[in-house]
């Protein structure tokens, strides 16, 4: 070594040249590597903190159901906010429309229509109800900023305050329950899974997806004599991708359904109790599907549709985009009717897991989704964000609470530390960003 | 039978060509502020006019009304004759009207083919985006101006000034425009990269496009122009051809907005200070 020369300050803090190197070859996206590196020394952190309680099947499933709805929502954040804007009103608007989806399944449907209670197309209608509505009132408030150009900050601030007073105008302080049966199944718990072999399938139609869109992105580079990666890279992140696939789908089948409940479903199928339990694998819960869902079609549409084309060149530059002849206005509405139908999706699961509407629900939902999509690399500047980092921010900010909770951490400290993190991981990340000379 | 001689296009060898474009009596008005006021200029095919004036003579809002970044509150606009509307920028890229900023008007967090297609994107089947074949165009198009232009994955914002100025250009020429205005193309320019937009210039009038270039420094534009229009405080000066006048005849006319017979000896030499 030369360091008693002292000519190779510099060369010591990069990265070795070998990690350096494979990077390259593998084309990934550095920052959502560095997000899953942060999330690993959580977790750990938390696992070793709390005597291997964290990395259990169990904490880690109910980890997925608690970060799907704030991550649902974190997807549409990402766009507001790239394309300079901002919506406040997220946790009133989707309160409202827990609210109006539990009135339609509980009330409007059986009572005032005498339909009954249960009917199979009661949830579907529900939830048609509130896309719509989470569209048109989304829409409403992206039209008053696109159109009116009131800012954004002032719009859905108005709106937090509107949709939740609203509620509390109409609840009267009453809490909506119970809810319908099937719509019930939106919200997860063990009972609201895929169970095992559903599981697998769809952790095998993920790998199938992998590999194609590896194989279908290198045929389109290679038919137009552009460079491709390294073989021996391609193969690696495919084998990768569908390993992270795999382990995942086996932890949430390695995930037995509660005690009580399996002993219901021998009873009912007229198993007789085995001495040593009964093991059920719980599988993918429902919601975490629907996240799986929406964040696959919000990335698609981010990164290879039109639309999100243009959202990134709004925030990018706004008059260029409007010299390019995008239609601006049209266009950051649309950002606020997606915003919309996303808050109607995770009002949906938020109330079917409580199996009930309070007036309370959502509260401070904006905060958490704002701080997700921000952790997950989404800047304020504009122009700059990427779906599955806000997910991946969505699920650090739940490992985060719930890794707290697991050592009985008290809510203010929880608090503390969460808002704590949000600044210094902002900070650390503009700082990154300007050593890089971006 | 009577033959309907004013229905046929013959147009009379003597009869003076039609324009390719003609901007007629354009008026534009910022809040009460007269910014642009009854300014008549043409343009030719195969034609380079330059447009000059100092600052806030009204040369760059004139020609915004051409590109439709900034509609004319009142005045026609006629493309080969016909009158035309424009109303936003997609109307005039429709009729062939490419602009190349002075602020160049990139997204900078988006790559060069992004910027290239930006608002006309190529589609494959199902309407995505078809990356591959909007990179290949443009690595097509970059080759002619710019051939040691590698960096067509990175974001714009991180290419020096000459290669984004590339970038502008070759979104202005890649959809065969018949109509190209530049807005201080070598503002920003080092001297060899001024020689290349130059050079750009030349080949693309001989292909036979008309070209409005504009600008506040006569010496930019003196070479390249067939004719230049004058403007200041709005008002159009006057449109001369290169080959009448003197460079210090035109600053005469930029400067104190006089016409060339017009401009004395003791003029020049306050000019000259």
């Amino acid at each position: 070594m030369t360091e008693a020369s002292g000519v190779l300050p510099d060369a010591s803090r990069e990265p070795p040249r070998s990690l350096r190197s494979l990077l390259f070859s593998l084309e990934i996206d550095t920052r959502l590597l560095g997000m899953i590196g942060a999330l690993a020394v959580i977790w750990i952190f938390f696992n070793v903190i709390s005597g291997g309680s964290f990395l259990t099947p169990r904490n880690l499933w109910n980890l997925s159901v608690q970060s799907a709805s704030i991550a649902i929502m974190a997807t549409a954040m990402v766009l507001i906010i790239v394309s300079r804007n901002i919506d406040l009103s997220v946790g009133s608007l989707l309160g409202f429309l827990g609210y109006t989806m539990a009135m339609v399944q509980a009330e409007w449907i059986p009572k005032t229509l005498g339909l009954g209670f249960d009917q199979p197309y009661t949830w579907i209608i529900t939830l048609l109800v509130g896309v719509v509505l989470g569209a048109l009132l989304g829409g409403f408030q992206g039209v008053l900023v696109a159109y009116a150009r009131i800012p954004s900050f002032i719009v859905t601030l108005g709106g937090l305050l509107v949709w939740r007073g609203l509620i509390f105008r109409y609840a009267q302080g009453q809490t909506i329950a119970p809810l319908d049966v099937n719509f019930r199944l939106l919200g997860g718990g063990p009972g609201a899974s895929l169970g095992e072999v559903a599981s697998w399938v769809v952790g095998l139609i993920a790998c199938l997806g992998i590999i194609y869109t590896l194989i279908a992105g290198r045929r389109r580079r290679r038919r137009y004599g552009f460079p491709v990666r390294v073989m021996w890279a391609e193969v690696l992140l495919g084998v990768l991708g569908c390993l992270a696939v795999l382990v995942a789908v086996w932890v949430a089948n390695s995930y037995p359904w509660p005690e009580a409940l399996a002993r219901d479903y021998a009873e009912a199928q007229g198993i007789a109790w085995p001495a040593g339990g009964l093991f059920i694998p719980t599988g993918i819960a429902i919601p975490v599907l629907l996240m799986l869902g929406v964040g696959l079609v919000m990335a698609y549409v981010a990164s290879r549709r039109r639309f999100g084309r243009y959202v990134y060149a709004i925030g990018g530059n706004p008059d260029a985009a409007e010299l390019g002849g995008i239609n601006v206005r049209r266009t950051i509405t649309m950002t606020f009717v997606l915003m919309g139908v996303m808050c109607a999706i995770s009002a949906a699961i938020q109330t079917a897991r409580l199996n009930a509407a309070v007036t309370g629900l959502g509260t401070t939902n904006e905060l958490d989704v704002i701080s997700a999509a921000v952790i997950g690399g989404t800047s304020f500047a504009g122009g700059i964000g990427t779906i599955p980092g806000a997910i991946l921010g969505a699920v650090v900010m739940q490992s985060l609470r719930s890794g707290m909770l697991l050592l009985n951490v008290d809510s203010p400290t929880q608090d503390i530390v969460v808002g704590a993190v949000l600044v210094a991981a902002v900070g650390f990340d503009s700082y990154v960003r300007r050593k890089a000379g971006g | 039978m009577t033959t309907t001689t004013a229905t046929v296009p013959t147009v009379h060898p003597s009869a003076p060509r039609v324009p390719l474009v003609e901007l007629r009596d354009i008026r534009v008005a910022f809040g009460g502020v007269h910014a642009v006021e009854d300014v008549t200029v043409d343009l030719h095919a195969g034609e380079v006019v330059g447009v000059v004036g100092g600052n806030g003579a009204g040369k760059s809002t004139l020609i915004r009304t051409l590109s439709g970044a900034h509609p004319a509150d009142s005045g026609q606009i006629l493309i080969n004759g016909e009158p035309v509307e424009i109303h936003n920028p997609r109307d005039a890229k429709a009729l062939g009207i490419e602009t190349i900023y002075q602020t160049l008007a990139l997204a900078d967090n988006i790559d060069a083919a992004g910027n290239v297609f930006l608002g006309r994107e190529l589609l494959s089947r199902f309407g995505s985006l078809d990356d591959a074949a909007m990179e290949s165009a443009t690595r097509k198009v970059m080759g002619r101006l710019n051939p040691r232009f590698r960096n067509f994955k990175t974001a714009v914002k991180s290419l020096s000034g000459g290669q984004r100025q590339s970038v502008a250009i070759a979104r202005a020429i890649h959809f065969n425009a018949r109509i190209l205005i530049m807005d201080e193309p070598t503002a920003a320019l080092g001297p060899a990269e001024t020689v290349q937009v130059r050079e750009l210039v030349a080949q693309l009038k001989a292909e036979g496009l008309g070209i409005f270039l504009i600008s506040h420094d006569i010496h930019d534009v003196f070479d390249l122009a067939d004719r230049i229009s004058v403007m200041l405080q709005g008002r159009l000066v006057g449109t001369v051809n290169k080959a009448d006048v003197t460079k210090d005849e035109v600053l005469g006319m930029i400067i104190m907005g006089k016409k060339p017979g017009e401009v004395t000896a003791k003029d020049i030499a306050t000019l000259h200070g």
